[in-house]
């Protein structure tokens, strides 16, 4: 009995990734998990500043982000994927990010979405109150420049998003595979 | 709502005039788009009330108050507004930098009350005999006053 187990071991076919209730046979399903992952992130609605006025218009009919698949925009952390930084983030903000970061279920991925998401953007001097880049608070998966920047570029960078998860190099994902 | 007929709203010279019969040393700031008056912040409260309660000047109307800190002083402005007759006023009133106190309009606009709130909060002017005067954007504990020029923030602030 425990010999026929030993071969079987070592004979055995892909690998076995270790998840949250034990381990599970991956072969080529890990890239269908990406896929579907991918492809229907909800969003959840965040947006503290003036980026909000182009996530929303992102949102809208001209530039419909639901083509990709986030179609429905969660205003719940707990039925969300990805959190769109959407703003400026204040020192009083900072800790309502996080409990919203933490309330959110595995998988998530965190989109920085502007200058001030990114960095403070144009008021990284002289500023009493900003936190300098989201990425103090939270980790992110993708940064977006601009000031804002336009829905394009919101769409390329959840594309860019999508991309990283089908390949399997986002935080969540290396983060899960040690 | 009554229908006022257009000439009750006065231009600005009209209410250069109207002001200087009220009190007849004012001074008067130039240019601008409106009226600018300069007033003693001991005499601000009861000039506040004939403005308010005039029958032809009709100020019911607060539509801003701010502080400006020029580095050797403070500098209260107020921007009153008549909703009846539709003219404007703008207030101003300089304060000393190491003791700024004013009395408080908030009985008299009770928008003030605000405005007021905000202005101790980032400047630090006092105003004697509001009712609630405390932080309101800061948190309860923070200490000083952020849009002074002289304010430091070694924690938070990166000079360029």
């Amino acid at each position: 009995m425990t010999e026929e187990k030993n071969i079987s071991q070592s004979e055995f076919p892909g690998q076995v990734h270790s998840t949250a209730g034990g381990g599970i046979l991956v072969t080529k399903l890990d890239e269908v998990i990406n896929w579907a992952r991918a492809n229907s992130l909800w969003p959840l609605v965040f947006g503290t500043s003036c980026c909000a006025i182009e996530m929303m218009s992102t949102a809208a009919a001209k530039y419909d982000w639901s083509r990709f698949g986030f179609e429905v925009a969660r205003a719940t952390p707990r039925q969300a994927d990805v959190i769109i930084i959407a703003g400026t983030i204040v020192n009083k903000m900072a800790p309502v990010l996080k409990r919203l970061y933490d309330q959110m279920a595995d998988p998530k991925y965190v989109v920085a979405m502007g200058a001030c998401a990114t960095s403070g953007g144009p008021f990284f001097y002289n500023t009493y109150s900003v936190v300098k880049g989201a990425d103090h608070v939270i980790p992110v998966d993708v940064y977006i420049a601009g000031c804002p920047p336009r829905p394009e570029a919101l769409l390329h960078a959840l594309i860019t998003l999508q991309e990283k998860i089908k390949s399997g190099a986002t935080r969540e994902q290396i983060k899960s595979d040690k | 709502m009554d229908i006022v007929p257009i000439n009750d709203c006065m231009t600005n010279e009209e209410l250069k005039i109207k002001v200087t019969e009220f009190l007849p040393s004012s001074t008067f700031g130039e240019g601008g788009e409106w009226t600018t008056f300069f007033v003693e912040s001991l005499n601000w409260k009861s000039i506040a009330q004939q403005f308010r309660y005039s029958e032809d000047l009709d100020f019911d109307f607060l539509f801003c108050l701010t502080c400006v800190d020029w580095k050797t002083h403070f500098t209260m402005v107020y921007h009153l507004t008549s909703t009846k007759f539709h003219h404007t006023l703008v207030v101003k009133s300089k304060l000393d930098r190491n003791n700024p106190e004013i009395e408080t309009v908030s009985d008299i606009w009770r928008t003030a009350e605000f405005h007021e709130r905000e202005v101790y909060d980032l400047f630090g002017v006092k105003f004697l005999h509001h009712p609630d005067l405390r932080r309101l954007f800061m948190t309860d504990d923070w200490n000083g006053f952020p849009l002074r020029k002289d304010y430091e923030d070694p924690i938070n602030m990166i000079k360029l």
